[in-house]
């Protein structure tokens, strides 16, 4: 598949998001078409794209209607790109930003193309609310059958009970828990204490507002519908409210709060990678190079594994065909999902009988400079609009070693049904 | 003032009222917005929208203003460039367009423009986002001085700019403020002090004016030492809510009013933290006793003419006596006080002089041909004593009040209150604290571009140029 005369070094040129909102308020009125439009269409102002035809442009939603079977392709019609640029859909539950980056940077490492744009969107506000699946059947089998009476006799089969719609649950299909419930099983497995997980959403809501507030997240965000930062982040955040708030997915010993778990929230990304020359060429910027992606899944159904543990396998996996160890960084991106979920990350990294055991390696990758996390603050603080992070972190994360000059930086994001991305990017 | 508190207006109330704006919108009754003032509950920082023609001029000196400031703009599809100069300032923007939401703000750089044609784009813009500005917001124009223009055409068009801007804000309601900057070539890098007014709440009074900005401050640049501010006439009303302002703002204020009022003197000097100087300014003595208490602190920062007084009758019932005090009292003393200090070294370097005129000198006024000439004189003085002004580092500029809610307004009776009251494009009248913003403004360290103008505070009334 290699179309170029040797693999290539993928450039991150740059990103743009709009600012991520909590569901239900600045986008509530907004569908994933509307919002992911918006993040391309800034992408394609701030460098000048307007008539370009790309390689391509791959993004995805975790909540998507069904009418959004072309989503993305369907969001470059509405922009100034070159209507003749191609665009597919992906989905990866949490991982589906990072995901799509991957297999942008991919072809272009290839040669198989010279750019592209990758990303996400999700909105909860918007959710698609399907029909219950028994009227659902009893709507089909009507629609089958050939007389009247058939169609009468299937109706026949309706109750009121559905009517009721199947509301999108944030619950894992095998073992009916909500991804809070897994996460406290794993807060308790790694023994998490409630006020460290409290500090980290404090730390993230201090340095996201930081971080705007020194303008760094200005080449990044555009503003949009009234919002011009993530209405999520509470820039006078009080660390004895937070200390105060009940745990809500186990109220009675649970130290899970909707302080330190991720709110539902809305939004999009976007970043646009390129081959060097391809970026040379038009005199645009390289933010940094796209080194390295690796996904793993663990089974957190049968095995005993946590539903959000994947990302450290994954790290070390990457890590060792780099010849890299979980040191050599300068930044690390660890998508904070759950405060629990990041801390239960590092505790696992740390862990000698963890590493044997389930890692296969003789010593633990070890600890990391908790200083060098989630500088500009995490999800905690921003929001997770599902798909739309690995593209807010990738296109930060570019930033932040351009603004160094140099650096290496590893992103980690955890996903639904135990899978996890991770990447490494640097310059 | 909170924006929630009664304004001594009760129509203004009761149109912001739940009963009150139903019915008046029912009715057909103009609603005036409650105005949105410094100290006011804050309303949301809201978006700039960035507008330009072809040539513009100005950009780079407003990304650099609203780098630092947070501000976080949108720009519209005529001005790319306006996209690259945030670029380049680490500004937050983005291309305007049916997602954008409410902005606080339209600024069009219309410097470039020299020929009939080229006015298209100003069209193209406002027609835009007009809709776009959300109540109390503020619309800037900027373009050249016409005088500076290389051509015939570009001169007219640019003074053109000031009939858009006038109507403009005659049309834009909701307490939306309108004005046109004039720069200067070369006094770009001056236009701070001016933009962060005329964008902010202090402003909110201040509609239709035309403002220009002719130099750079050179060596009198900013400082932070605390200086010293003489407000003549601040015992009370106009002068004693300038005389607050500028104390509120770590200023060391000279409270200046007639021995008469010395306790009222004492008094609000004592509240202000500042310093009592009970004199007539109409005495003989009266320049040298100012230009010695000058000497006496290091010199005067700012001195602000306020002290005024009517003797209203028309020209034929007139007595000779009510002619001469107002004579006195609104010209000959101010006119004095300043040849005194400016001869006398009692301004100290990039010292401003501030005088407070009336929209009576601008459009007159029946009963009032002594005071109307007056304020209409210091019109004149300011703009004559530039000049020498600059010379010695200072400025000197004038404030005309139109119809300021005071002891002096509740006194008149009811209907010709109201007419005074509505006649302009706020619907309302203003404050003493809208007098004081524009002098502080005026006064402003960075303020030194702006000279020998007169400003109007009068919510752009119907009435006058
Ligand atoms: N109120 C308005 O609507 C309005 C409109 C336009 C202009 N103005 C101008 O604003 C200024 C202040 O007006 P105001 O409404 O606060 O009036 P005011 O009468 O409340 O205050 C004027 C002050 O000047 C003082 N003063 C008068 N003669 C003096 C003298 N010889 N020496 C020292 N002090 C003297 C008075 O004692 C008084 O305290 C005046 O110049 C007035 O002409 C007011």
């Amino acid at each position: 598949m290699l179309s170029a005369a040797a693999p290539r070094r993928v450039a991150i040129i740059g990103g743009s998001r709009i600012p991520f909102a909590r569901a239900n308020t600045a986008y509530a009125e907004l569908s994933n078409s509307d919002m992911l439009a918006g993040a391309l269409q800034a992408l394609v102002d701030r460098f000048d794209l307007h008539g370009q035809r790309l390689g391509e442009v791959v993004a995805g939603a975790v909540l998507k209607h069904a009418r959004d079977i072309n989503l993305t392709r369907e969001c470059v019609f509405s922009t100034t790109l070159s209507h003749e640029t191609p665009a597919y859909d992906i989905q990866q539950a949490c991982g589906t930003g990072l995901e799509a980056a991957i297999l942008v940077a991919n072809k272009i490492a290839l040669g198989q193309i010279d750019c592209g744009i990758a990303g996400g969107v999700d909105t909860v506000s918007d959710a698609p609310i399907a029909l219950n699946d028994g009227l659902r059947k009893t709507l089909l089998r009507a629609g089958r059958a050939r007389s009247v009476g058939g169609r009468i006799a299937a109706f026949g089969g309706a109750r009121p009970s559905m009517l009721k719609p199947e509301l999108p649950r944030n619950a894992e299909i095998r073992t009916g828990l909500s991804m809070g419930e897994h996460c406290e099983l794993m807060a308790r497995r790694w023994n998490i204490a409630r006020a460290d997980q409290d500090a980290l959403a404090v730390a993230s809501h201090r340095n996201l507002h930081a971080a705007y507030e020194a303008g760094y997240l200005n080449s990044l965000v555009v503003p949009f519908e009234g919002l011009s930062r993530d209405n999520n982040l509470r820039p006078d955040i009080d660390p004895g409210k937070i200390a105060a708030m009940k745990p809500v997915f186990d109220r009675r010993a649970g130290t899970l709060t909707a302080a330190n778990s991720t709110p539902l929230t809305d939004g999009a990304a976007v970043v646009l990678l390129a081959s060097e020359d391809w970026a040379r060429e038009r005199g645009l910027p390289i933010l940094a190079y796209l080194r390295a992606g690796e996904a793993a899944a663990v089974d957190f159904v049968r095995g005993d594994e946590g539903l959000l543990m994947a990302p450290v396998h994954a790290v070390p996996r990457m890590l060792s065909k780099l010849g890299l160890s979980l040191q050599d960084f300068d930044f690390y991106e660890i998508h904070e999902a759950f405060a629990a979920q990041v801390l239960c990350t590092l505790a696992a990294w740390e862990d000698a009988e963890y590493a044997r055991e389930r890692l296969g390696l003789a010593e633990p990758p070890g600890a990391i400079d908790r200083a060098k996390m989630n500088m500009w603050g995490g999800s905690l603080a921003t929001g997770h609009p599902f798909a739309a992070t690995g593209g807010r972190i990738l296109a930060s994360l570019a930033t932040m070693i351009d603004r160094r000059g140099s650096g290496r930086g590893l992103i980690s994001v955890c996903a639904a049904a135990g899978q996890g991305v991770v990447a490494v990017i640097e310059k | 003032m909170s924006s929630g508190t009664p304004s001594g207006d009760r129509y203004l109330d009761f149109v912001n009222g739940p009963v009150g704006g139903l019915l008046a919108k029912r009715l057909g009754l103009p609603t005036p917005v409650r105005l949105v003032r410094n100290g006011d509950r804050a309303a949301k920082a809201r978006p700039v929208l960035v507008g330009a023609a072809k040539g513009a001029r100005l950009l780079s000196a407003l990304a650099v203003n609203f780098a630092g400031q947070h501000v976080v703009s949108f720009y519209h599809h005529d001005a790319e460039s306006w996209r690259e100069a945030a670029e380049e300032h680490g500004l937050m923007s983005g291309r305007f367009g049916e997602r954008s939401g409410r902005v606080g703000a339209l600024v069009f750089d219309a410097s470039g423009i020299e020929t009939v044609d080229g006015l298209g784009a100003l069209y193209r813009f406002f027609h835009d986002s007009i809709r776009a500005v959300c109540p109390n917001g503020r619309i800037l124009v900027l373009s050249i001085p016409p005088e500076s223009a290389g051509t015939a055409e570009a001169a007219a068009v640019q003074r053109g700019l000031e009939g858009f801007t006038r109507s403009l804000g005659k049309e834009a309601r909701r307490a939306i403020a309108v004005q046109l900057i004039e720069v200067a070539p070369g006094a770009e890098a001056a236009i701070g002090s001016t933009l962060r007014f005329f964008l902010s709440p202090g402003s909110a009074y201040v509609s239709g004016q035309v403002v220009r900005i002719d130099a750079e401050s050179g060596q009198y640049a900013s400082g932070t030492t605390r200086r010293t501010v003489l407000v003549t006439g601040a015992a009370q009303g106009i002068g004693a809510a300038i005389a607050e302002l500028f104390s509120a703002r770590g200023d060391q204020v000279v409270v200046l009013d007639v021995p008469a009022m010395a306790d009222k003197v004492a008094e609000t000097a004592t509240r202000l933290n500042g310093v009592g100087l009970p004199l007539d300014i109409t005495a003989a003595d009266a320049a040298d006793a100012v230009l010695q208490h000058a000497r006496s602190c290091g010199g005067f920062d700012v001195v602000v003419h306020n002290a005024g007084i009517t003797r209203d009758r028309t020209i034929a019932r007139m007595e000779r006596a009510g002619w001469d005090e107002v004579m006195a009292v609104n010209l000959r003393a101010p006119l004095r006080i300043t040849e005194k200090l400016l001869a006398g070294g009692g301004l100290r370097p990039n010292g401003r002089i501030v005088c407070v005129s009336s929209m009576s000198g601008i459009a007159g006024n029946p009963g009032q041909t002594n005071y109307a000439l007056t304020k209409a004189a210091l019109i004149g003085l300011v703009k004559r004593l530039a000049p020498a002004a600059r010379e010695a580092g200072a400025t000197i500029n004038a404030v005309a009040p139109g119809f300021i809610e005071t002891r002096m307004t509740a006194a008149i009776p009811f209907m010709v209150r109201e007419a005074g009251r509505r006649l302009n494009a706020m619907g309302q009248g203003g404050r003493p604290v809208d007098v004081a913003e524009a002098i502080a403004w005026l006064a402003d360290r960075d303020s030194y571009g702006v000279n020998g103008q007169t400003i109007r505070v009068c919510g752009q009334s119907l009435l006058g140029a």
